[in-house]
């Protein structure tokens, strides 16, 4: 059984009355111990599904549809309370800005402390003994002292460590990063992603990394889910989708990045026009306005998602356009 | 070929006042001694984490900070003393592209109207209108974008009407602040190539400031790293990447995750210990000693001169002859081919 599996999950906005699907017909698995990344671009549906997973999404975001198993329990129907004890417990999150995640009127300790003591239940000298081992594991020297601070005393980087610690004060099995180093220096991102793969495999922690970022994809996932348009187009062992995408989008996006591992005078090959916006309804295939291949039936009907990809012309390896 | 523009022995520091007198009781060292020209027609980035001095240093350029010392030479004429009036001729020459398209173009104006306004300002001689269109279409926008505003556009679009707005002048130089940083991308792609292709067309000059290194090595010919206000190593792009001697570039080349797998398996990562030190208490000596991997006592005492290498190629370090490594092999293989 894998720790969670995720089946025909469909959220939508509801606004005035009018229901968008954010995201659309969602399946996939993570299992215990694996990281698997998420990409996509703006509107592609990546964050509100793993909001959906952690039962976060906003008044006006509904699950219409699907099955959401973690350790084979339905997590929609949890209530509310049992899905509070879950959460930290059994599964956890880093956001992208910890900043706006973390109380600024709160001392550091004091909020490591409360998560501990409200989910392993340890009297506050355990709890503060704990919050101090976790500072430390997550590289926050002089932790005894950086307890007392407050979050604007803590650099982007410091104040990510602090989110991980959190998220991890319980050991959940999962944890969820949504673009945890999107707003951080490239030089403390690559701190920040080596002490969460060495920490996820410490612990056997299974994580699930949302990322924009397909270098970031390449070094520290195993797994790899390409979003679309509120769908996953392409999903897969990472390796075998960078050599030889099937899906045109995940093509167009390895090609779209300017690579340090090759000659800089490589022309870009981007993907024409704009991501998919939820709010404008595209018939067929999400993707068919941008995709080099599309043909009339990609205009008409949704492809189906069979062995790792949904398109109806998938590439193979005569297809494929020379990288 | 002679220099576009000149930036010497600029350094840029900000007082900080406190109390009821603003008495300074210290200031920020934004940008510290540095000297850089730009060759008309050519692409040079400004590359460096927070905190830098790569943005004060692009404002400055802009006539936006002034410096505390040294001086801007644009086409032969020092620009940093100009005021007022003087300055609106070095204003045409000279745009801008910054990183947000939507907090830089006034939402209460469709695009026509933003673009319409700054030929009217500069007192532009000719139809308004045909060059508002020819902008759009050379930044692959319909006419009919002209009648749209700020929020009914993409990302991506808001950005080419950044550009157009930028191009409006005929300038020679165009500073891009991290202009494609906020983008998607599917569409940071495309505005890579739309920049590119313009100054290809127009002869132009960018000063391209950005953190991405792919993308800066991608778009510029040379480049200069920058750390707490200094130029740490400077030279062509394929001098840079093939042989970064200054140990800051070394550890940022390697930072950034290739989007390959193999490759990214087959390579060994070292990574910077520590922070970026404040910019309002810089460490003494050589600024980047306190993250240094092979820093030694003289580091912390004395500043390191930016030395020559060869070629356009310089560094800043006091181990520039041991430390010779290259990096990657694959980036190695890839700058030789």
């Amino acid at each position: 059984m894998p720790l969670l599996d995720t089946q025909n999950l469909t959220v939508s906005l509801t606004q005035d009355g009018i229901e968008t699907p954010l995201v659309r017909d969602v399946s996939f698995s993570v299992e215990r111990g694996e990281t698997l990344a998420i990409v996509g671009e703006s509107g592609s549906g990546k964050s509100v599904s793993s909001l959906a997973i952690m039962g976060l999404l906003a008044k006006a975001l509904q699950i219409q549809s699907g099955r959401i198993l973690f350790e084979g329990r339905d997590l929609r129907h949890l209530d509310d309370e049992a899905l509070r004890q879950m959460r930290g417990r059994d599964m956890s999150m880093v956001f992208q800005e910890p900043m706006t995640s973390l109380n600024p009127v709160r001392s550091i300790g004091s909020q490591i402390i409360e998560s501990i003591e409200e989910n392993l239940g340890f009297s506050r000298s355990d709890a503060r003994a704990r919050a101090i081992d976790l500072l430390k594991e997550v590289g926050v020297a002089d932790a005894e002292r950086r307890l007392k601070q407050y979050p604007h005393h803590f650099s982007g980087g410091m104040r990510q460590r602090v989110m991980i610690a959190i998220a991890l004060a319980a050991e959940p099995k999962l944890i969820i990063a949504d673009e945890p180093t999107t707003a951080l220096d490239v030089t403390i991102q690559a701190q920040i992603l080596d002490l969460m793969a060495r920490i996820c495999k410490d612990h056997g922690t299974a994580l699930i990394l949302i990322t924009h970022n397909l270098g970031i994809v390449a070094r520290y996932a195993q797994r790899v889910n390409v979003m679309y348009g509120g769908r996953i187009v392409e999903s897969g062992n990472a390796r075998a989708i960078y050599n030889a995408p099937r899906h045109p989008y995940s093509e167009g996006l390895l090609q779209s990045v300017p690579r340090l591992d090759q000659d800089r005078s490589i022309p870009l090959k981007p993907i024409q026009g704009s991501p998919a916006d939820p709010f404008t309804s595209i018939s067929g295939c999400r993707f068919h306005p941008r995709c080099p291949y599309a043909a009339d039936i990609c205009k008409q009907e949704v492809p189906p998602f069979t062995a790792g990809v949904a398109c109806h012309f998938p590439l193979t390896a005569d297809t494929l356009e020379p990288a | 070929m002679t220099a576009l523009l000149r930036i010497d022995d600029v350094s840029v520091h900000f007082p900080i006042r406190k109390g009821l007198l603003q008495k300074q009781v210290g200031e920020v060292r934004a940008v510290e001694g540095v000297t850089l020209s730009l060759k008309r027609g050519e692409a040079f980035g400004l590359v460096g984490e927070s905190g830098c001095g790569k943005t004060t240093l692009a404002r400055t350029v802009l006539r936006l900070v002034d410096p505390t010392s040294g001086a801007i030479w644009f086409d032969g004429t020092n620009v940093s003393g100009l005021r007022g009036k003087a300055l609106a001729p070095y204003r045409k020459q000279v745009a801008a592209i910054f990183q947000d398209p939507f907090s830089s173009l006034n939402p209460r104006m469709t695009s026509g109207q933003i673009l319409s306004e700054v030929l009217h300002v500069h007192a532009f001689d000719g139809s308004i209108p045909d060059r508002v269109s020819e902008l759009l279409s050379l930044c692959g926008l319909a006419p009919r974008f002209a009648d749209l505003y700020p929020h009914e556009m993409s990302g991506g679009q808001r950005q080419r009407v950044g550009i157009a707005r930028a191009l409006a002048l005929d300038p020679e130089l165009i500073v891009c602040d991290e202009a494609v940083s906020a983008l998607d991308v599917s569409i940071q792609a495309q505005i890579i190539n739309l920049l590119e292709e313009l100054r290809v067309k127009f002869g132009l000059t960018y000063l391209f400031i950005g953190h991405d290194l792919s993308v800066v090595r991608h778009l510029c010919d040379r480049l200069a790293v920058m750390y707490l206000g200094r130029i740490m190593e400077t030279g062509t792009s394929d001098e840079i990447f093939s042989s970064p001697r200054h140990p800051y570039t070394q550890a940022l080349i390697d930072a950034v995750p290739a989007p390959d797998p193999d490759g990214e398996d087959a390579r060994e990562h070292v990574n910077l210990a520590g922070e970026i030190p404040s910019p309002l208490d810089p460490p003494s000596g050589c600024v980047f000693h306190t993250r240094c991997p092979i820093a030694f006592s003289k580091c912390a005492t004395d500043v390191p001169p930016l030395q020559r290498l060869g070629g356009h190629h310089a560094a800043s370090c006091f181990a520039i002859d041991q430390n010779k490594k290259t990096t990657d092999p694959k980036i190695r293989n890839a700058q030789s081919q």
